[in-house]
């Protein structure tokens, strides 16, 4: 694991973390460099690992339900999303049309929330300091909205298998609207202030490139590999939820530098709204948990697997169970750790800054690589 | 001419900033001014009580469904045959806010309040017994 380089041809082994302030956690990265270039990068994992899937195996479906959203602190309710929909393909669970709507409703504006927090982060690597006060202005007022409702700010536990909990009311309906309306106004002021600035530009543009063939060969999802030009969204190839309901495009970039990341991340935002906007016009009327909800949810012995949209990209919950409520093996397949696994091919040769910067436009979430 | 392209963008994000002095600030001064939270906030939780008797009957559905096991009940009776918990523990520190308990409890008994900060100075002091739960006020 660790490199032991030639000393006579004056390489530098570097640790980057586990505490450096742009791996976002603990994310240890063993850098062979020389000079300012990196020759190797190694990402080094398992410094934040808490055994999320072990815990699966030993609670029940419901039980576990509230650690998921502790996996992906920055979208916690599309993971939320994912293993409420793999439990209800188990054990056959219909649930109610308006909780489906305000599934994904609460599941867009949070991704809305995860993006922002992304925008500022991935700033601050860069250098620039005054934009996370921006856009966590804008995230505040999403999750006060989703606090509202949910009763809680990061770690929502909101759905449960069979709906959700509790019911959205007029306050969050008005206030998403108005939301959606500062957000408008919002996006073209981050364009003004951040796409178009040149010093911005350089730092990004032409960097960190990743094309087609090395995203495929990798498996990488979400918004990097719609930043390579291919336009793979669970939400529209293999649709799940109310999603066919709605009219939203997967934005893609073909350039696959982080500028294009940055840029199908910042058309994310408009099209997460267009569902929201959409989602609350269409919103049915009716009950948000289906009638007698099981206490124990049980299925008879099989296995499943669902994947959804979450904000870094595809999310697999893989569930076998031997007919307990009680899952005999549960695999997630989380978005960043795919996405992380690119890293040596794509920072051998860039220099120092260049990693930082491409290792920000990959949107670490770091527990949930590790879970 | 480079410095000048780079020099605009610079100007016109500071004035920007600039420009924000002028607006309502967003932040709160915590201890003095407090974030009012949502009435579904699921902060500390407290045993409800109705004319100083506890609403708790020690059915033990909240032990039963709390994920993180912090919850532990034993159930006693009194001398008309009232169910009652003789105990009724929760390990704080250890609860993940989660909120099965309020919803599984058939007697209303248990609520997470809209309490959020709570801190002491040992990690004794945040396993709350039967009579610590009952005495917190609803926030």
């Amino acid at each position: 694991m660790i490199p032991h380089p030639d000393p006579t041809q004056e390489t530098l082994v570097l640790n980057m973390g586990p505490q450096h302030p742009s791996t976002h956690g603990v994310l240890r990265v063993l850098l062979k460099m020389d000079g300012e270039y990196v020759i190797e990068a190694e990402p080094v994992l398992g410094y934040g690992h808490r055994m999320h899937e072990k815990m699966g195996e030993v609670r029940s479906h419901n039980g576990f339900y509230a650690n998921v959203g502790r996996m992906d602190y920055g979208g916690a309710l599309s993971f939320a999303h994912g293993h409420v929909l793999a439990v209800e393909r188990l054990s056959d669970i219909q649930v109610p049309e308006r909780a489906e709507y305000i599934r994904v409703i609460t599941t867009e504006l949070n991704r809305v929330a995860s993006h922002l927090l992304w925008i500022g982060a991935f700033l601050l690597d860069l250098g620039a300091f005054t934009p996370i006060l921006y856009s966590f202005d804008d995230r505040e007022i999403a999750l006060d909205l989703l606090e509202h409702v949910t009763g809680a700010r990061i770690t929502f536990s909101y759905f449960r298998v069979g709906g959700v909990c509790n019911d959205i009311d007029e306050q969050f309906i008005e206030g998403t609207k108005k939301f959606i309306k500062r957000m408008r106004e919002r996006i073209p002021m981050f364009h003004k202030l951040v796409t178009g600035n040149i010093i911005f530009r350089k730092r990004v543009e032409g960097i960190g490139i990743i094309d087609r063939d090395m995203a495929l060969r990798y498996g990488v999802t979400g918004p990097m590999i719609r930043g390579s030009g291919i336009p793979y969204d669970i939400r529209k190839v293999e649709p799940y939820s109310v999603y066919p309901e709605f009219d939203f495009d997967i934005p893609t970039y073909d350039e696959g530098d982080c500028m294009a990341r940055h840029k199908v991340r910042m058309d994310e935002i408009e099209q997460s709204l267009r569902i929201i906007e959409q989602g609350l016009e269409k919103l049915p009327d009716g009950p948000v948990m289906m009638e007698k909800v099981p206490k124990k949810v049980k299925s008879g012995p099989g296995d499943t697997f669902m994947s959804v949209e979450a904000a870094r990209g595809e999310l697999c919950y893989y569930l076998a169970t031997d007919g307990t409520d009680t899952p005999y093996r549960m695999k997630i397949r989380s978005p960043s750790y795919s996405n992380l696994s690119i890293l040596k091919e794509v920072t051998s040769g860039i220099l120092l800054s260049d990693l930082v910067a491409v290792m920000g436009s990959m949107d670490l979430v770091i527990p949930e690589i590790d879970r | 001419m480079v410095v000048i392209r780079t020099l605009i963008p610079l100007l016109k994000g500071l004035a920007f900033t600039i420009k924000h002095l002028f607006v309502k600030p967003i932040t709160y001064q915590y201890p003095e001014q407090r974030r009012e939270v949502s009435e579904r906030w699921r902060g500390l939780h407290r045993l409800k009580m109705d004319d100083g008797r506890l609403l708790c009957v020690a059915c033990g559905l909240c032990e039963a469904v709390c994920p993180a096991d912090v919850i532990t009940v034993e159930r006693t009776e009194t001398e008309d045959g009232r169910s009652f918990p003789s105990r009724f523990d929760v390990e704080v520190t250890r609860c993940i806010f989660c909120g099965y308990c309020q919803e599984a409890c058939p007697k209303d008994a248990i609520e997470l309040t809209r309490n959020y900060d709570f801190c002491e100075y040992t990690r004794e002091e945040f396993n709350l017994n039967r009579d610590q739960l009952a005495k917190i006020e609803e926030a």
